[in-house]
């Protein structure tokens, strides 16, 4: 992925020289050109093209913006409301993230997103304890919840 | 004219949100029973407090003051990025030197695997 980006940006640079105007315009035009022979000569690059893991990367980011509205709305809920009735628990979760760098990733987006915290992970990084607020509506949405957003990581980690 | 007026809308509007979120922060922490639900109020609304303050500044100086600040970008990146680690690493501390949690927890699935690590490092619990 990184050779691709690193083409994409030689072939900007060589426009600039072969138009000979070194302005940021002539850059963006040849990037954008650069792009375009990329994803012709997709075939011959071993992996996949970078332009759609920076898509799945911004898909991420919506993904969690989203999710972090909702926490906020949720928390707000269980804040204000006369009655201390939720029910906290601690539960184990597999996942099947093997690099550390998405693990972390996922943890944080855990620690952001409705009503969970993660609160320890094994030693083997295999397994993630979750403290979630209010266990009733949670730990079934929980699932589909970190299946979209475990889905969503290895859709920009695998190569 | 009308630009400044929407412009100022925004602003106020993205400050107030972050305001009422920090003050619910702090009636969470006030409010709620135990470390861990305590560690949910202030690692989200926190974070989300302060980050819309953060671009309600941006915003008021890059569209009044006509002042592009990147810096308060930059800080909103760190704040995202520190804001949950550190949310993490309290409530994990607070779990391995032993705190409870609230008594109305329904399950815990992580005493198991605490009692084998305090075994297997002869870690002094408090009863």
């Amino acid at each position: 992925m990184a050779f691709q980006i690193m083409l994409n940006f030689f072939i900007a640079f060589i426009w600039m020289f072969l138009s000979s105007s070194f302005s940021s315009s002539s850059f963006v035009i040849g990037f954008m050109l650069g792009m375009l022979m990329i994803y012709i000569m997709r075939n011959f690059f071993p992996g996949r093209l970078y332009i759609s893991r920076v898509w799945a990367l911004v898909k991420l980011t919506m993904l969690f913006m989203k999710e972090l509205m909702l926490a906020n709305i949720q928390v707000f809920m269980v804040i204000i409301k006369p009655k201390l009735d939720m029910r906290p628990a601690i539960f184990a979760m597999q996942t099947e993230l093997e690099h550390d760098w998405e693990i972390t990733l996922l943890s944080s987006l855990i620690t952001l997103t409705p009503g969970t915290i993660v609160v320890h992970v094994s030693d083997d990084s295999k397994t993630l304890y979750i403290h979630a607020i209010d266990i009733d509506d949670v730990e079934s949405a929980v699932d589909s919840i970190k299946n979209s957003f475990e889905k969503a990581i290895m859709e920009v980690s695998r190569s | 004219m009308n630009v400044i007026v929407l412009a100022n809308i925004l602003i106020v509007l993205t400050i107030s949100f972050g305001a009422i979120f920090i003050l619910i922060t702090a009636i969470g922490l006030i409010r709620l029973p135990d470390v861990y639900t305590r560690a949910h109020a202030a690692s989200k609304s926190a974070t989300l407090g302060v980050m819309s303050i953060l671009i309600g500044v941006f915003l008021h100086f890059w569209l009044i003051e006509d002042h592009f600040n990147p810096r308060i970008l930059l800080g909103i990146l760190f704040l995202f990025i520190t804001g949950p680690v550190g949310g993490h690493v309290m409530s994990r501390a607070a779990y391995f030197s032993g705190v409870k949690t609230w008594k109305g927890t329904v399950k815990d699935e992580l005493k198991p695997e605490y009692e084998r690590k305090v075994k297997e490092t002869s870690l002094k619990i408090k009863e």
